[in-house]
């Protein structure tokens, strides 16, 4: 795919109204076109919320403190070309066409349906007649973009490599599969429907051909944490509710202490980027469905049904690790995934979560193949994700440690946002 | 192997010629609509038939939409949501008569109309390109001479299985097959004649016919290590063989066949040879994998001068694309000219091909589009 100069915008989805300011009204629906709509005056309909796009350009990526969606589609590439032109044209034009899929437009300048009959669609087409759905596109670097096995400087990126930018450490009882971890970039596409999840993706993976190839993709549903407090808390695989005391993007000290990566961490074209960090982890299922409730309970900490902590409370109430029981025992198991897991025990360490569940099907044998697609964010993986993994990895640690396996890691350097007018990791190469 | 259903695009394909591909300004090129929220001004309403590209510039408040309208309101073209400051191109091929161009501030009502009229005929039909002949007469002359070996390579072949020859038939195997691959896009031509001579055991078990041609005499070779009961298969092989090489030669592929049948040949690498189906007895994919490969680049250089003039960076895409594929494929043919079986290759090395197949892919399904345009 060529390079495209001038900011062109594609051809819309579907009418936007609600995105133009004159009230979100869902007309039209059911197809790309206005063929038979009649009226000439707004009439008053029901407010589509999947009318409105998340804003594309801004001092951070979206999809990172913007509301969780419901659905993820995330997807890791490794490098074919080892030029650096391929690189810098593949960020432009991926960071071009997520900027029209975002608002809800085609990609490219003809889109799905008016380009020539005899040149394959410039966009692919299954999005057509949906709305932008929430969708954010957020993309990180990792760290084999910047350097090959030996060492060695890629793409002229010498002496850009964050520091903190290292491979995860290896984890008690991980079983990673390497088909399922790392990659030179990664793509986290997050809507309210899979289809323009999915379309996002797959668009931007057509336009990597030649440059860049998928190393693994996974599909994810039902958001495992919030990220604002106006949203839910979901639950997770397990029947629990999950990432209750996650940050919030109104906790605006949070979200500068642990998210964003400041000036003075560094590097300057990383600073108001994030790290990411994804783990792909099974549940077995089957076992878990089979353990009493009460077990349950313990190991994770919480009641199952309110969410609250068996110290007492409702779902935000303060946890009490102290509380004991009339048998003298802590009320919050010593190895309970939510004391291992809080940042009382790991020297303050918050994370942004950002998970979703995932099923790939069966696995032949007739169990569930499902489990957490974890992705988390912040500033400083080593004393955050590495920190609280540290305490909860390994049989002698978190109880929950028998009914999951780690089978998938990434760690990756998330870029800061774009402007009207330029293309995510620009600073890389100023 | 592959199924027909490109084939009534390729007809319709020959045919007309519509919308351009990449480049806005086509035959009516250059027109600008200035959209305000009262005003809408198209900078010329006289067109000449055939693709016009709107360049829709809303200088207004509100967001607004611009549509081609025929009577009665049919619908020729719109351009949705163009926000205040934006601008979009709009494409639309238009035969002669009149038509409406409305702007819609507000995306409401009627919009603010004005009368287009288009005058002329649609542009020349591709056959009549002296350019794009030449192209087909070129590429007709490969044919030919892969043709004339296909068939002595063929003979060679049906002599050594009806022979009961299991070593020599099986070595000559993938090297008559390297020049039906070449050329698969003029077999592909005759629907009936390809499933019998290049189909799968599983799609004749599905169509319930008796499972003919290359492959049941591959799987003879490699399962049963025997040539017994083959000589009717080996001399059927033959005879529809030169049926479609004599078709072929009645009726050659036109330049946007030609086109289409460059990126068909790549999607059967994609497809069949990738997942080491075509040949699943034998696994000479890598053969015919080369063939596929060598016959689409064939196409291309017998398209050059078309493309070379059209779209020049196309042209050095493709270069550069084809070379990656070439040498890495290099890596897996010995000094004799054989090629490693391809259940030898591990996951990454497939991997890699299917990656340089891919990149390759993705220029050349643009060809036909520029061949289309340059009539």
């Amino acid at each position: 795919m060529s390079e495209q100069n001038e900011i062109t915008s594609g051809l819309s989805r579907r009418k936007l109204i609600g995105a133009a300011g004159i009230g979100a009204l869902a007309v039209g629906a059911g197809g790309g076109y206005a063929v038979g709509r009649q009226s000439d005056e707004p009439t008053a309909g029901v407010p589509d919320p999947d009318a409105k796009p998340v804003p594309f350009e801004g001092a951070h990526q979206a999809g990172i403190v913007t509301p969780a969606q419901d659905r993820l589609y995330f997807v890791t590439l490794d490098m074919t070309s080892e030029e650096r032109v391929d690189l810098i044209s593949l960020l432009k034009d991926w960071t071009e066409a997520s900027r029209q899929m975002t608002q809800g437009n085609d990609v490219g300048k003809f889109g799905a349906v008016s380009g020539s009959p005899f040149a394959p669609p410039e966009d692919t087409g299954e999005a057509l007649g949906l709305p932008p759905s929430g969708l954010t596109i957020t993309v990180g670097f990792g760290r084999s973009l910047f350097v090959d096995a030996k060492g060695k400087a890629r793409f002229g990126l010498e002496g850009k490599l964050p520091e903190r930018l290292k491979d995860l450490p290896a984890f008690s009882g991980d079983d990673l599969d390497p088909a399922l971890c790392d990659g030179d970039l990664a793509i986290q596409a997050c809507a309210n429907d899979p289809q323009v999840a999915v379309h996002a993706v797959r668009n931007l993976v057509r336009i990597a051909f030649g440059r860049a190839s998928v190393r693994y993709s996974q599909m994810g549903f039902g958001r495992t944490s919030s990220t604002s407090s106006a949203q839910v808390t979901a639950r997770n695989m397990l029947g629990f509710k999950d990432g209750t005391a996650n940050i919030k993007v109104e906790d605006n000290k949070d979200v500068e202490d642990f998210v964003w990566v400041p000036k003075e961490d560094g590097p300057d074209w990383l600073v108001g980027g994030s790290y990411l960090v994804s783990r792909k982890i099974n549940m077995r299922i089957e076992i878990w469905d089979r353990e009493p409730l009460e077990g349950q309970e313990n190991i994770i900490g919480r009641a199952k049904g309110s969410g609250g902590p068996l110290s007492g409370g409702d779902e935000f109430a303060k946890i009490d690790f102290k509380k004991k029981n009339d048998r003298g025992a802590p009320v919050i198991d010593m190895k309970s995934h939510v004391r291992l897991a809080h940042p009382d025990f790991n020297k303050g360490a918050k994370l942004l979560r950002r998970g979703y569940n995932f099923v790939d099907g069966s696995d032949g044998l007739g169990q569930l193949s499902a489990g957490l697609f974890f992705i988390a964010y912040q500033r400083d993986p080593e004393k955050q994700f590495v920190q609280v993994q540290h305490s909860l990895a390994g049989s002698q640690n978190d109880l929950l440690n028998e009914y999951i396996v780690h089978v998938g890691s990434g760690l990756f350097a998330c870029p800061p946002g774009v402007g009207r007018k330029g293309y995510w990791g620009e600073g890389l190469f100023a | 192997m592959k199924p027909l259903a490109t084939l009534s695009v390729l007809t319709i394909a020959a045919l007309s010629l519509t919308a351009c591909a990449d480049d806005p300004k086509s035959s009516s090129g250059g027109l600008t609509v200035s959209a305000s929220d009262s005003t809408c001004e198209v900078s010329k309403t006289d067109l000449k038939a055939g693709p016009s590209t709107f360049k829709v510039t809303n200088k207004g408040s509100k967001v607004t939409e611009f549509y081609v309208y025929a009577d009665g309101d049919r619908i020729m073209g719109e351009v949705e949501n163009v926000g205040p400051g934006l601008t979009r191109n709009l494409v639309v091929d238009l035969p002669k008569g009149t038509y409406e161009g409305a702007c819609k501030p507000g995306m409401v009502g009627d919009g603010i109309r004005q009368k287009i009229t288009v005058t002329g005929e649609a542009a020349k039909k591709l056959s009549d390109s002296q350019q794009l002949k030449a192209a087909a007469t070129s590429y007709e002359r490969y044919v030919n001479s892969q043709t004339v070996a296909l068939i002595a390579k063929t003979e060679e072949f049906v002599t050594a299985v009806k022979e009961g020859d299991v070593t020599e038939a099986k070595r000559l195997y993938p090297i008559a097959r390297t020049y039906w691959e070449r050329i698969e896009p003029v077999a592909e031509k005759f629907g009936d004649l390809d499933p019998l001579t290049d189909g799968r055991e599983a799609d004749a078990k599905a169509e319930k016919r008796d499972f003919t041609g290359w492959h049941r005499i591959e799987k003879q070779l490699w399962v049963d290590n025997n040539t017994e009961g083959m000589a009717p298969y080996a001399d059927d092989l033959l005879a529809n063989v030169k049926k479609i090489v004599a078709l072929g030669k009645d009726a050659p592929l036109t330049a946007l066949e030609l086109a289409q049948g460059s990126k068909g040949l790549l999607d059967e690498v994609a497809t069949s040879k990738i997942t080491g189906e075509e040949d699943e007895f034998s696994h000479t994919d890598l053969w015919d994998f080369k063939a596929n490969i060598e016959g689409s680049e064939a196409a291309i250089a017998a398209l050059r001068p078309v493309l070379e003039k059209q779209d020049p960076a196309l042209v050095k895409e493709l270069d550069a694309k084809f070379k990656a594929l070439d040498d890495d494929l290099d890596q897996y043919q010995d000094d004799s000219g054989d090629w490693t079986f391809y259940d030898k290759l591990t996951k990454a090395q497939v991997k890699r091909l299917s990656d340089l197949v891919a990149a390759v892919s993705e220029p050349i399904s643009r060809v036909a589009a520029v061949v289309a345009e340059s009539a």
